[in-house]
């Protein structure tokens, strides 16, 4: 009795039960607890998007009307589930979760360069999905892409939806901004730039196309609604506007956003591989220098979007050479995460199943790409389900399947307790076996010319989309399964996490688990490279 | 490194303001300020730019008609405007160094010129969109002789529309961050970020206008 009493009392104070209470959490300028908040936002409309993404499926499980009766209430439920998925769930995925958890530990700071700003982003973020949530009662049905003219004639709340997307984006632009300046001004002494790890590195390329880019959608959209409202003659044609403009004006953005929810994947995937291969990261500067070329290459690809929207062939050709240049950059980091796994001490973690699961899955999303950006080909498969099996692959193969690999690889550090191997590695195989199932089958109905966005089709269609439907079922299932795995662990699990569980050299795990409200006790000095595993030189944690 | 509990204690925090706001010394303080605000007016440009860039494209498919509806905008007001926001900006620089030398009550009454001329831009501003209501080439209210302007006039309202929302966002901000801590002596030789901050995105709004002005009234 003496003893547990006395272990309660000198229960280690961490970030999470210095202060209670739900209003310690709304106010806290904590970069830890401010991840939890938007965690919790986003997986929610994770969960929305998802739902309106079987509902689609069941739709098309068999030819002919299944539970949807007209073609408008089809084409709501995709826009939902683009608008869900992209603006309120991908976009700030893992940049504004895991990047806020982890950019101040990883450089060894207490926290980001403007905490204030970045409670203020959280509340930003909610205001927009509010807005969004408001333009619900008369759902958009213009796709996420809200292409003019028939967003700016069509009698859906385009308006509110737009405005939403652009406060949604100014969040992004104070968090991606808030991350420059921290990684610039807050490394701790020792730590270089070539020291930094890979994940801060991606992070840092993100922010710099979230800086870059989002502002620049945020005024289309605000053009939209000026079209709308008073005629303002930019992009409706009847009224002497170009509707080509908007879309090069919304890809601009829209292309480089892509990086943005796939580039803090890699940076996780780069952490994760050389962790469980005991082996230090293969290549450490091209990974570096990689990341930022596709930054830098993604803001001039933007129009291979548009082949078959009447640009001219100079400015076409243009698009697509530069376009197969991204293939480089993603193909120097294939290479460094194979390489560091060969020959490495490989052990199968969850955390490293989801990392391969990704290194396979964005091989089939690059080389499916290389295939759209051929003129000839795209003119072809533009607008099938080509491109969505594509695209899937791309953001949910690599965005998605990252963060779900990170909320496992940090999960001890994030709330301190160790989750079920055995339950987390089942439905890892549900969701993977489920994707693939989705998505291979969309690639076929794609090549035999099945259009996206249809809300019926011939019979002779059915058997693959059956199988995609089951596949999304499946997949649909992981997900959730994973989740609540992972939420349950949180709130009920026994099993404490120790301070490092997997003998990374990374600093986040250098403090306790989890980390104290300052981060470290004292500010830490760095004195070697990230990954020195199993090498003379490494330290022997 | 013993696993015992951290006292979150930090003696350099004044009472009552929640310990890691200040977890930098004033040097990387200021300095991640200013790199923030300058990120922050590059974002600015940015969306400003797309505008820009409609503009050119307009221009090119409706050229005659830019050229025509650009003779219908009040030069002579458009160009006593920009000679107030060029006196707004001189005021802010002022500000700058009197903070830089401690001088709160400059920064008063620098910072406070410039909100005035703020003041009179809107006011002129205002008075320029009045005058093309009356004439019915104002959304909503158009005339139909004038509705081939429309490409132009929907640019020029976007355009001058939103930088008038800037004028209004950097008065608050100079009020704000800059005259009522000053009117409480905050600012010093070694602290004077905000005054600094604020007068540069001043100067942001400003050279915003010396590019409308001239694409707009001028060149058309």
């Amino acid at each position: 009795m003496s003893a547990h009493a006395s272990a309660a009392v000198t229960e280690e104070l961490n970030y999470l039960n210095w202060q209670k209470g739900i209003w310690s959490w709304l106010t806290s300028t904590d970069h830890k607890r401010i991840c939890f908040l938007y965690l919790y936002a986003i997986l929610f409309f994770f969960l929305a998007g998802g739902v309106a993404a079987l509902l689609v499926r069941t739709e098309l499980a068999f030819a002919g009307p299944q539970i949807i009766t007209d073609p408008h209430t089809y084409n709501v439920l995709f826009t939902m589930h683009g608008v869900f998925m992209i603006f309120l769930f991908v976009v700030p995925g893992i940049p504004a979760t895991l990047g806020n958890f982890l950019i101040p530990l990883m450089i060894g700071a207490k926290d980001v360069a403007f905490p204030r700003l970045n409670l203020f982003s959280w509340y930003v973020y909610m205001i927009g999905a509010a807005i969004g949530a408001v333009a619900m009662f008369n759902p958009i049905d213009t796709g996420w892409t809200f292409y003019a003219p028939y967003s700016t004639t069509t009698g859906t709340s385009v308006s509110l939806m737009v405005f939403a997307a652009f406060v949604l984006g100014f969040s992004s632009i104070l968090t991606g901004l808030n991350f420059i300046v921290t990684i610039h001004q807050l490394r701790a002494p020792g730590m270089t730039w070539m020291r930094l790890p890979v994940f801060v590195w991606a992070s840092y390329a993100t922010a710099v196309i979230q800086t870059v880019a989002t502002p620049v959608v945020g005024m289309t959209l605000l053009l939209i609604i000026a079209e709308r409202w008073f005629g303002a003659g930019i992009f409706d044609p009847s009224k002497g506007g170009d509707p080509v403009l908007m879309e090069h004006l919304f890809w601009f953005y829209s292309h480089p956003v892509v990086y943005i929810m796939v580039l803090p994947a890699f940076g996780v995937v780069g952490e994760i591989i050389p962790v469980f291969s005991r082996k230090p990261l293969f290549g450490y500067k091209m990974v570096v220098v990689s990341s930022m070329a596709i930054a830098a290459v993604g803001f001039i690809v933007w129009a291979h979007h548009m082949f078959v929207a009447g640009i001219s062939d100079f400015s076409a050709k243009f698009f697509s050479i530069v376009t197969f240049l991204v293939a480089i950059p993603t193909a120097i980091k294939v290479f460094n995460w194979v390489s560091t796994m060969y020959k490495g001490s490989i052990s199968f973690k969850t955390p490293m199943l989801y990392a391969m699961a990704f290194v396979f899955l964005f091989m089939v999303a690059g080389t499916t790409g290389i295939y759209l950006a051929m003129l000839g080909v795209d003119v072809y498969y533009h607008d099938t389900y080509f491109v969505v099996a594509h695209f899937h692959y791309t953001i949910q193969g690599g965005a998605v399947i990252g963060l779900i690999a990170a909320l496992h690889y940090w999960f001890p550090k994030m709330t301190g307790k160790m989750y079920n191997e055995t339950v987390s590695k089942f439905a890892f195989a549900a969701l993977f076996i489920g994707f693939n199932l989705t998505f291979i089958p969309q690639f076929m109905l794609g090549m035999n010319g099945m259009p996206r966005r249809y809300y019926d089709y011939p019979a002779e269609y059915q058997t693959l989309h059956t199988i995609s439907t089951l596949g999304a079922y499946l997949n649909g299932f992981g997900y959730s399964f994973a989740l609540v795995n992972l939420l349950w662990t949180a709130l009920f699990g026994k099993v404490k996490a120790p301070r490092n569980p997997y003998n990374s050299h990374s600093l986040e795990w250098q403090t306790q688990s989890p980390p104290i409200h300052e981060n470290f006790a004292e500010i830490p000095v760095v004195t070697e490279e990230p990954y020195n595993y199993g090498t003379p030189t490494g330290r022997g944690h | 490194m013993s696993a015992v509990a951290h006292p979150i204690v930090d003696h350099n925090v004044p009472a009552g303001e929640p310990p890691h706001i200040h977890h930098m010394d004033t040097q990387t303080a200021y300095g991640a300020a200013k790199l923030g605000m300058w990120l922050f007016l590059g974002t600015e440009i940015l969306l400003f730019a797309v505008m820009f860039c409609s503009f050119a494209v307009m221009r090119y498919y409706h050229l005659a008609e830019f050229h025509d509806a650009s003779k219908h905008l009040n030069l002579w007001a458009g160009g006593f405007n920009t000679i107030v926001l060029l006196i707004s900006s001189f005021t802010a620089a002022v500000a700058v160094t009197k903070a830089q030398k401690g001088d709160n009550a400059g920064v008063v009454k620098n910072f406070g010129i410039s909100i005035v001329c703020g003041l009179i831009f809107l006011c002129v501003k205002g008075y320029e969109y009045f005058e093309k209501a009356h004439h019915g080439m104002f959304p909503f209210v158009w005339n139909s002789d004038f509705y081939h302007y429309k490409n132009f006039l929907g640019l020029y309202f976007c355009m001058s529309g939103l930088h008038a929302l800037h004028v209004i966002i950097g008065m608050a901000l100079l009020y704000w961050y800059g005259i009522r801590p000053a009117m409480n002596n905050r600012f010093s030789g070694k602290y004077y970020t905000p005054v600094e901050l604020g007068a540069l995105y001043w100067h942001l709004v400003d050279l915003i206008w010396i590019y409308l002005f001239p694409l707009l009234y001028l060149v058309g």
